[in-house]
């Protein structure tokens, strides 16, 4: 077993394992987060595919915008919830 | 293997999009359909021991072990408007949680 | 009791998908080497009529298509009118981000020395490296697409250093206008001198130099400002609104 494949194995099992952590937290800010990461990881996979254009644009998009206008648009819920108001 | 975890990420997208009703939880679900569908399109092309679709020095000149650079491009633009529909499906969220105070949407449609 | 349901339904999609997949595609084994009917075979050699002349960095001259980075090649020639209208798309959901969001004055961001000293030394360098990175998509991987992004991303990170955001949108509303029209005034010459809609009617010159590929790195510079203003005016937009209750 090459390096390379085994380092294919260690990024699909990843990407399944992180997406099943995204998916199924109940906790907004954590799956933001694991998005986050679960795009970093994303990245690697690209580059096993030889497509390094596309990994340079998922660095910066997925890693980097996305995370931001999540985390603005959810930056109210946390403004109540530190008052211990009732968080829907 | 990636290209298993590709139609994975799909169906578990399938899945959050089914089990919440929460909107920014839709919204990450279907940000990580997006990614596998991706990840699954750039897999289709890929070739054994294959290179980076750019000519290099190094390149032989009978170009025949590139991997297939149309699926690629294809998934560069697809990442870009993924943003832009993200940004904009945000931006409905907001405008919905100014009105209700909130973004489950069992609480707006009055099913509790 | 619906997540249970949920994924039974999930398993048996997953179960069709694979059976139907199975025979089509080889999850653990990729091909040794790529059809030789599929597109993509023009598109590395540079001839769309299906020619597989070798091409030689450095050396080959005069061809179709002098992009030495063939994602580019088929992004920004093959696929140009694809791409404008991929770039429609982005606008479109520019406007409906700031249709939606409206304008408001924003709260001031408190931000602290390290971040203020440390932004203003690495946002310009980010600014840099993303005009680098567009103006050599022709040669180098990257393009219009992640340099603009990238140069959003300088803004952005002013933004957290300085608490607020400087820049005056309405010239982003400009170079993105601007970009636009000439993206578009480009193909219509295209039309009139070569025949087709966005055809590369510049000389393309050797592969692997800056001043090559025709019309390429024109339009990707073109790209690059376009998706880089629109992605910062959803960046200035979604920071400047405030949930109205």
């Amino acid at each position: 077993m090459s390096m390379v494949l085994i380092l294919e194995w260690v990024v699909g099992i990843a990407l399944i394992g992180g997406a099943i952590a995204c998916v199924t937290t109940e906790n907004i800010l954590a799956a933001i987060v694991r998005l986050s990461l679960l795009s970093m990881v994303a990245v690697v996979a690209f580059a096993l595919m030889r497509a390094p254009d596309v990994a340079l644009t998922e660095a910066v998009i997925g890693s980097g915008l996305v995370t931001f206008v999540f985390v603005v648009t959810v930056k109210e819920l946390f403004a109540k919830e530190d008052k211990n108001e009732e968080v829907h | 293997m990636i290209q298993f975890a590709g139609i994975a990420l799909i169906l578990i997208g399938i899945y959050g999009l089914m089990t919440t009703k929460h909107m920014i939880k839709l919204i990450i679900a279907l940000n990580v359909l997006e990614l596998g569908a991706n990840i699954f399109i750039i897999s289709v092309g890929f070739v054994k021991n294959g290179l980076a679709p750019i000519l290099t020095a190094d390149v032989p000149s009978d170009l025949l072990n590139f991997v297939d650079p149309l699926p690629q491009a294809m998934v560069l633009t697809a990442i870009v408007i993924g943003f832009g529909a993200t940004a904009l499906g945000l931006a409905v969220a907001r405008k919905v949680y100014g009105k209700y105070q909130t973004y489950d949407l069992s609480v707006i449609g009055g099913e509790e | 009791m619906k997540k249970f349901i949920s994924f039974l339904l999930i398993l048996v999609l997953a179960f069709f998908l694979m059976t139907s997949l199975n025979s089509s595609l080889d999850f653990f084994n990729p091909p040794n080497s790529l059809d030789e009917t599929r597109m993509s075979n023009a598109f590395i050699h540079k001839n769309a009529s299906g020619g597989s002349d070798p091409v030689e960095f450095g050396k080959s001259t005069g061809l179709e298509d002098g992009s030495a980075n063939i994602v580019t090649s088929v992004v920004v020639d093959y696929r140009s009118f694809d791409t404008l209208g991929e770039i429609t798309v982005l606008f479109i959901s520019a406007l409906g981000v700031g249709l939606l969001l409206g304008a408001g004055t924003g709260a001031k961001q408190r931000s602290g020395f390290i971040l203020k000293t440390a932004a203003k030394l690495i946002s310009p360098l980010m600014m840099v490296t993303g005009i680098f990175i567009f103006t050599h998509g022709h040669l180098t991987p990257g393009g219009g697409f992640p340099g603009g992004s990238m140069m959003a991303t300088a803004f952005l990170l002013n933004y957290f250093g300085s608490g607020s955001i400087s820049t005056d949108l309405k010239s982003l509303k400009w170079m993105e206008s601007l970009a636009g029209v000439f993206y578009i005034v480009i193909g219509l010459i295209g039309l009139f001198v070569a025949g087709s809609f966005l055809q590369n009617y510049l000389p393309t010159g050797t592969v692997g130099h800056l001043f090559s590929a025709g019309i390429i790195p024109i339009i990707y510079v073109l790209v690059g400002l376009k998706v880089g203003s629109e992605v910062s005016g959803i960046i200035a937009d979604f920071s400047k609104s405030e949930v109205t209750s």
